[in-house]
């Protein structure tokens, strides 16, 4: 039913606010993690677009207040050598 | 937070959680790194410090280059200690040449949760994404 039509940018653009046609929600919120760690490469590479830059939010469903612990956490994992600051094809 | 807790606990030391990583250069030898990794260990117990955890991830590779080198060592500390200390300890890093990067982090309670439930092996990390797979 909802099958990847979240990860398509092209209809996020096109729907109001007033009618969302597929429901997106936090992950964060949802499963109840209340901590993002810095060092797990691969969760955090789903935050981030194949350059390395970090996705938004209107693309991920993030909450802000988790958004901002996602940005945080990229950016320790970058200053460790964990994730690029800059790079073609991550995935 | 940080700075109400050092003014008012001068007297009673009140310790604070913490976690660093370090990355050692990937020139040493296996003796010099665990004399470097022990002089750190050393240096959080002798300062009133208490090591929580300890974990040695090998050498890694980096993500982009550090000093020209595309490897490294990879060090973690959890360890509680008095929040004055952190500057000391962060000082020693930048003084020391085997060091390459550095990264101190203060953990809140969420933090410490994940850490012993990660050290307990509550969930291997596959199960967890495998979770958010889902989720998507």
């Amino acid at each position: 039913m909802k099958k990847k039509s979240q990860v398509n940018p092209a209809m996020v653009f096109n729907t109001t606010p007033e009618a969302p046609q597929k429901k997106k929600f936090c992950r964060f919120k949802k499963n109840g993690i209340k901590y993002i760690d810095y060092k797990d490469a691969n969760f955090l590479l789903k935050f981030v677009n194949d350059q390395g830059k970090v996705l938004p939010r209107r693309l991920t469903g993030t909450s802000l207040k988790y958004q901002r612990k996602v940005t945080q956490a990229i950016k320790r994992a970058r200053h460790i050598a964990i994730l690029p600051f800059e790079g073609d094809s991550l995935k | 937070m940080a700075t109400k807790n050092l003014s008012s606990n001068a007297e009673s030391v009140v310790l604070k959680d913490y976690e660093s990583v370090i990355i050692f250069t990937p020139v040493l030898s296996e003796d010099q790194l665990k004399d470097a990794v022990s002089k750190y260990r050393n240096l959080i117990t002798e300062n009133g410090g208490e090591l929580v955890h300890e974990e040695n991830w090998g050498l890694t590779k980096l993500a982009y280059p550090i000093q020209k080198k595309t490897t490294g060592f990879y060090h973690l500390f959890e360890f509680k200690a008095n929040p004055e200390f952190i500057s000391k300890f962060e000082l020693a890093f930048r003084r020391d040449e085997r060091i390459m990067r550095f990264l101190t982090v203060a953990l809140d309670k969420h933090a410490l949760v994940y850490n012993t439930r990660k050290r307990n092996g509550e969930f291997n990390q596959g199960k967890k994404e495998q979770k958010q797979e889902g989720a998507k």
